[in-house]
């Protein structure tokens, strides 16, 4: 399409964008785009929605092609889909993503802390900080793991944070994904196509590079190695697992073997892997199986998917694992909203990132008043992740409210309420016009000999209009984040 | 190179080869069909089934359709062609990251062409259409393999795939032809020129021995041709090289464990002479196939499913 063709067709009027009390991504007041995105606002306008539906269709046709699905369950031999692709990139100023990355570096420092002190002595139940008994009830507590030293005491070396963006535009700590966090491919993927399908945009702002990803978390498992020359592994669950996609572009990425349980082996407390030129020693091992399958002999004895023996080579400490067993214990959504009091008893600082206002469930005045304000409030089994598990009280019925009753009397300690948030809204295309949708954003965050932290992350949208929810197994869909320079 | 890769490339590779195998058997065996008498028909149906190692259909009926049927579209069968194309696209499903996407895309097309297809179909329609495309999806996999694949490691348990199961198909072929062989009137010329065709080898038959087909002759080209692509000989020398460079590859102690079987199939074939060979025709088969099998067994023991002590002591 020539330029002059542009000009011809120029009808945006953003009339269908209403902003309402959630903060808005682009706009600070109706027509007056913020700084950071005028110039995008600018190339909005003069582009015809004709144009934006060719371009997102090459970009659907980009991840089909390159096979960039995952896999949902519950179809027969796990029916393949594309994750829900939007165009328009979410932006964040220079500034914001300093306090972001500041914020997420004094985070999972603490929490680093925090599991090799439950783990080890114990300092801060014996203070009082913590109360004892929400760690001895946490479902993913492992005793497996007391008095064991992890390599360099890094226990979460991959962590992907789930922000969100409050309507006073602070961003707030949503969730922390300690144990396997996935999502980080379509952060890498939707770079690459956004590139392609606005070259132009890209090179008018100044986008901060996020490629190096691969690299950098190759480094972050280097970090962690026993010994010198390190053969490193990704471990995946296989070919039906939702993320098997994601799992084979990282160990193509890292240029490093993908291995299922049944290639591993242990002997003598050391880990191997069966190769056509004999057993090959390992010694670090990413591993996206969870804890409960990762070693037959202890833990889930009907596991197939893990290495028996693995959990005593971790002990005789011949294996690193990436992240450590049992960090779950950090994520529990009730240990969550004690997370600034983690941070303040280790750093003697204050959290950079608030957290968001949780009602814990097991105390009796926090119960009572969530039950009585169940139709505002979202509440969420504390184990749970993707979505699942979660009541969102204005969009609920009455009977969904009354099971959820039940369940919270039947099992405090295994949920937790928080008000529910009007994320902020993020301009996206909508059958070609520009619409306001919610999205949050997931940052990835590595440590190994230092914490790294990728610009950007995973831009989540919850594509249906008003809908708050942005997981992928819901119906939500992901864009590209540009954070600017300076 | 991971065992379980190893392992998924030569069964996928040795499935492939054997659905190729089946349809081109059904093929010919359906054309000469039209040109054959009814009677002994039954008789034929039985050497069909069991050149392909395979038992009848539960129903008993020695008759075209239902053995067609279970042959082709059955994917209870392990050896029906729609059961050995599913079983070799689960093995390279398994391990889409050591072959090439049009490998994968390749495989995918002819299993979705097979699911498609209907028995009713082909038989109302052309099964030589049918069979033909089947044969020809296969092809084209191995020629896409060779083009897109680099010729590592991975590409030679591909090659040692499909040349052991060519190997001891094409041996159980000669033998359902020749066991108690006891001169010309056992078969009859067409029965004859249907084993060439059932290699894809009545042409290049007739490029040697003109189109005089004599049993003994027949026997040499099939078995003992140093160049055709699907004679035992051949075969057992595309085994042995693969071999030989997967051995170089993987730099593995006891790698002589698997290239004795190898060489001494091949020793079998290189020295053998068919007159002889014809005598004693029954045990001469019952060797090579045992040779094959011990080959696939060392395949296992070395390279597969080794066990850790051994590997350890190393």
């Amino acid at each position: 399409m020539t330029p002059s063709s542009f000009q011809r067709t120029t009808a945006r009027s953003f009339a269908n964008y209403n902003l309402d009390a959630a903060y808005d991504e682009m706009f600070a007041s109706p027509d007056e785009p913020r700084p950071h995105y005028r110039r995008m606002y600018e190339r909005l306008l003069e582009l015809p929605a004709a144009e934006v539906m060719q371009r997102q269709q090459a970009a659907d046709m980009h991840f089909l092609n390159q096979g960039i699905t995952f896999t949902v369950y519950g179809h027969d031999e796990g029916t393949e889909k594309i994750f829900p692709y939007d165009l328009l990139p979410r932006l964040l100023a220079a500034a914001e993503w300093a306090t972001i990355e500041r914020g997420l570096t004094q985070r999972i420092t603490a929490l680093n802390l925090f599991l090799k002190d439950i783990y080890h002595e114990g300092r801060i139940l014996s203070d009082g900080v913590v109360p004892r008994e929400l760690v001895y009830s946490c479902r993913h507590y492992r005793r497996e793991m007391r008095g064991l030293r992890v390599p360099k005491d890094i226990y979460v070396a991959v962590v992907g944070t789930d922000l969100v963006r409050l309507p006073d535009g602070r961003f707030a700590v949503l969730e922390d994904n300690l144990r396997v966090p996935s999502g980080v491919s379509y952060m890498l993927a939707n770079r690459q196509v956004t590139k392609r399908v606005f070259p132009l945009l890209f090179n008018r702002y100044n986008v901060r590079p996020i490629d190096h990803y691969g690299q950098a978390l190759l480094a972050t498992l280097h970090a962690l190695a026993p010994r010198p020359d390190p053969t490193i592994v990704l471990l995946t669950p296989g070919v039906y697992n939702s993320a098997y996609f994601e799992h084979t572009f990282l160990a193509r990425q890292m240029g490093i073997e993908l291995v299922e349980g049944r290639d591993l082996l242990t002997h003598d407390n050391v880990v191997y892997m069966r190769t056509t030129a004999g057993l090959k020693r390992v010694d670090v091992i990413y591993r996206r199986v969870d804890d409960d399958f990762i070693d037959p002999l202890a833990f889930r004895n009907d596991s197939m998917l893990g290495v028996p023996g693995l959990v005593n080579a971790y002990r005789a400490g011949t294996i690193a694992l990436a992240n450590a067993i049992g960090t779950g214990i950090a994520d529990d959504k009730a240990m969550y909203a004690y997370v600034p009091a983690i941070i303040r008893y280790y750093m003697g600082e204050e959290a950079i990132l608030p957290n968001v206002e949780t009602y814990l469930l097991n105390d009796e005045a926090q119960r009572r008043y969530v039950l009585e304000h169940l139709d505002q409030l979202v509440v969420k089994a504390v184990g749970e992740s993707g979505g699942y598990g979660m009541l969102i009280g204005p969009h609920s019925t009455a009977a969904q409210r009354e099971e959820f009753r039940r369940r919270i009397l039947d099992d405090p300690r295994g949920y937790i309420a928080q008000p529910t948030l009007a994320l902020s809204r993020a301009p996206c295309f909508v059958e070609g016009d520009v619409e306001p949708r919610h999205v949050d954003l997931r940052p990835y965050i590595l440590y190994g000999d230092k914490v790294s932290i990728v610009p950007g992350g995973l831009t989540r949208v919850a594509l249906r209009r008003g809908s708050l929810v942005v997981n992928s197994s819901q119906g939500g869909g992901s864009k590209d984040t540009w954070v600017l320079f300076e | 190179m991971l065992s379980r890769v190893a392992d998924s490339l030569y069964w996928m590779s040795r499935y492939l080869e054997r659905a190729e195998h089946t349809a081109r058997l059904l093929d010919v065996h359906l054309n000469q069909m039209l040109d054959q008498s009814p009677a002994g028909a039954e008789r034929r149906w039985e050497r069909l089934l069991a050149s392909l190692r395979a038992p009848a259909p539960a129903d008993g009926a020695a008759e075209a359709y239902p053995i067609i049927a279970a042959l082709t579209f059955d994917a209870t069968r392990p050896d029906s062609i729609i059961g050995c194309v599913h079983a070799a696209r689960e093995n390279a499903r398994q391990v889409r990251e050591s072959i090439s996407s049009e490998m994968w895309e390749q495989l995918n097309r002819l299993h979705l062409q097979l699911r498609r297809a209907t028995m009713d179909e082909i038989w109302l329609g052309e099964p030589h259409e049918f069979f033909r495309s089947v044969k020809e999806g296969a092809h084209l996999f191995q020629g896409i393999s060779d083009a897109t694949l680099s010729h590592g490691e991975g590409w030679h348990f591909i090659q040692l795939g499909r040349y052991l199961e060519r190997a001891s198909a094409t041996a159980t072929l000669l033998d359902t032809h020749y066991r108690g062989y006891q001169g010309y009137g056992a078969l009859n010329d067409l029965e004859w020129v249907g084993l060439l065709k059932s290699c894809t080898a009545f042409e290049a038959y007739c490029k040697v021995y003109t189109a005089d087909v004599r049993p003994e002759q027949v026997l040499e080209f099939l078995l003992l041709s140093p160049d055709f692509p699907r004679s035992v000989r051949f075969s057992a020398t595309m085994v042995q090289s693969a071999l030989q460079a997967i051995s170089r590859a993987t730099a593995v102690r006891g790698a002589g464990r698997i290239e004795r079987p190898a060489g001494r199939l091949r020793a079998t074939l290189d020295y053998g002479q068919a007159d002889e060979i014809l005598g004693d025709i029954g045990p001469y088969l019952e060797t090579i196939q045992r040779h094959c099998s011990s080959i696939h067994d060392a395949l296992y023991q070395v390279f597969i499913s080794y066990p850790a002590d051994v590997a350890l002591a190393s």
